[in-house]
């Protein structure tokens, strides 16, 4: 089998935002998904801190302090593009503005309930930014993540055993050795990694799935 | 004559009392008021309760407030990072209060209380840990949150430049928590790389009208009216 390296799932994620989606990449591997929108596609790229229309990392030396994004690295803004408060920027989110978000995890339920803030580990200082606003305003909300943990137990789970950050808000997982969407009659798979089958994606997975065959969608 | 510049740091801060709610704008350091924070710390003011997005980095800034033992609780989203160990330490002691908040909800209620909105319902943390205890309600078939404003006795934030009736603009991602903060506080004190005179500012471009400002600081004392400017093209 042939796991879908970080690049490959961001490359896979790509191909699902089209021209003039309004998309937020969460910190952290969903960055990666920006380096495979090809370049005559406009996405406009969001950035919760105040920003739409970001741009790539600027040249070394090029970098301008008040201008950062979320995971406060210098970015910088396409022309045409915007700057605006933490209100307004939270309001194009919670408020249904944004087309798709692409957030990490570290657990989806079979119904949709993301966990990715916190470990609740008794040690661990809870930090929450806006992991929540972002889980529960996009329209559809894309979590990109390894399909199991370093242990190898399923990312994907009956129940996050994680404190939640939203309630059923993913719509599709994206990992190293599938792409499954989260539908009312359960985990849909929709294409797996080359060379793995049905059957051993369902022994890994621990969640009951639903094959391609089983698509109602032809 | 109405005049908001005030000619130092240290007077811009000089009544901030014990136990006061201080916003300090800034998201990481874009938009920090590092100074007017330097100023703070050396005015000796404690027992204060902060709200900001995070909760210092390194050794500068909110992270030097922190380290002075000023601050009795913080209210922001993320204090955790790589470099917050002024914070990590304190809260880990029981030092320091934390309420943590989600970024969105953060924002909207302190834009609440600069609007005077006595609560709201919002989607966000709905069924989680933040949300615990709280009141929800089920409207329109979607559960919701009931969130109450934040307020402030003093707000510190940064722009790049204003005017003796305090209206501001700022630089890029700078804004950050800038605007709405000088709504919520009773007292909102904004540092400005340039101060410039009255009508330099575009009328059509001022994010931050100056009633919402009481004070102006020029950081780098570059003060440049000599006369209001009668119109900009």
């Amino acid at each position: 089998m042939n796991r879908r390296s970080r690049d490959q799932i961001a490359a896979r994620v790509a191909r699902d935002i089209p021209e003039g989606a309004y998309v937020n990449l969460g910190i952290g591997l969903p960055t990666l998904v920006a380096n495979h929108l090809p370049r005559e596609r406009e996405v406009f790229l969001h950035s919760e801190n105040g920003l739409l229309g970001m741009g790539p990392a600027p040249a070394p030396g090029e970098e301008d302090p008040d201008l950062i994004n979320a995971g406060k690295q210098p970015v910088t803004l396409l022309t045409g593009g915007a700057y605006f408060h933490h209100a307004d920027s939270f309001a194009m989110m919670r408020g249904g503005h944004l087309d798709i978000c692409v957030l990490g995890a570290f657990q989806v339920s079979a119904t949709g309930d993301l966990a990715n803030w916190h470990t609740g580990g008794p040690d661990a200082i809870p930090a929450v930014g806006g992991a929540m606003d972002l889980a529960i305003g996009a329209r559809k909300v894309f979590v990109m993540m390894e399909h199991l943990t370093k242990g190898g137990e399923s990312k994907i789970v009956e129940r996050c055993s994680y404190p939640l950050t939203g309630i059923g808000c993913v719509h599709r997982i994206y990992t190293d050795l599938a792409v499954i969407d989260v539908t009312p009659r359960g985990l849909q798979v929709i294409d797996v990694a080359d060379g793995l089958g049905f059957d051993e994606l369902q022994r890994l997975t621990g969640v009951r799935l639903l094959a391609v065959s089983e698509s109602v969608v032809a | 004559m109405i005049d908001k510049i005030v000619a130092s740091l240290a007077a811009a801060v000089a009544d901030v009392h014990d136990g006061a709610t201080v916003m300090i704008g800034g998201f990481g350091p874009a938009g920090q008021p590092a100074e007017l924070i330097d100023a703070l710390i050396d005015q000796g003011a404690r027992d204060l309760t902060i709200v900001n997005n995070n909760a210092g980095n390194g050794e500068v800034g909110l992270a030097a407030l922190l380290k002075a033992r000023r601050v009795r609780k913080v209210i922001c989203s993320f204090p955790r990072q790589t470099d917050s160990y002024v914070f990590d330490a304190l809260y880990r002691s029981g030092e320091v209060e934390l309420e943590l908040v989600p970024q969105g909800n953060l924002a909207e209620r302190i834009r609440a209380a600069g609007a005077g909105i006595g609560g709201f319902f919002t989607p966000t943390g709905h069924g989680t840990l933040l949300a615990e205890g709280k009141e929800t309600r089920v409207i329109d078939g979607r559960a919701y949150v009931l969130e109450y404003p934040i307020r402030a006795d003093f707000a510190l934030i940064k722009a790049l430049a204003g005017d003796r009736w305090g209206n501001l603009i700022y630089r890029k991602t700078g804004r950050n928590f800038g605007p709405i903060m000088a709504m919520a506080a009773k007292c909102a004190i904004a540092q400005v790389q340039r101060t410039v005179s009255l009508g330099e500012l575009d009328p059509e471009a001022i994010i931050t009208p100056g009633i919402f400002v009481q004070r102006v600081v020029a950081v780098n004392a570059t003060r440049a009216d000599s006369g209001d400017h009668q119109a900009v093209a």
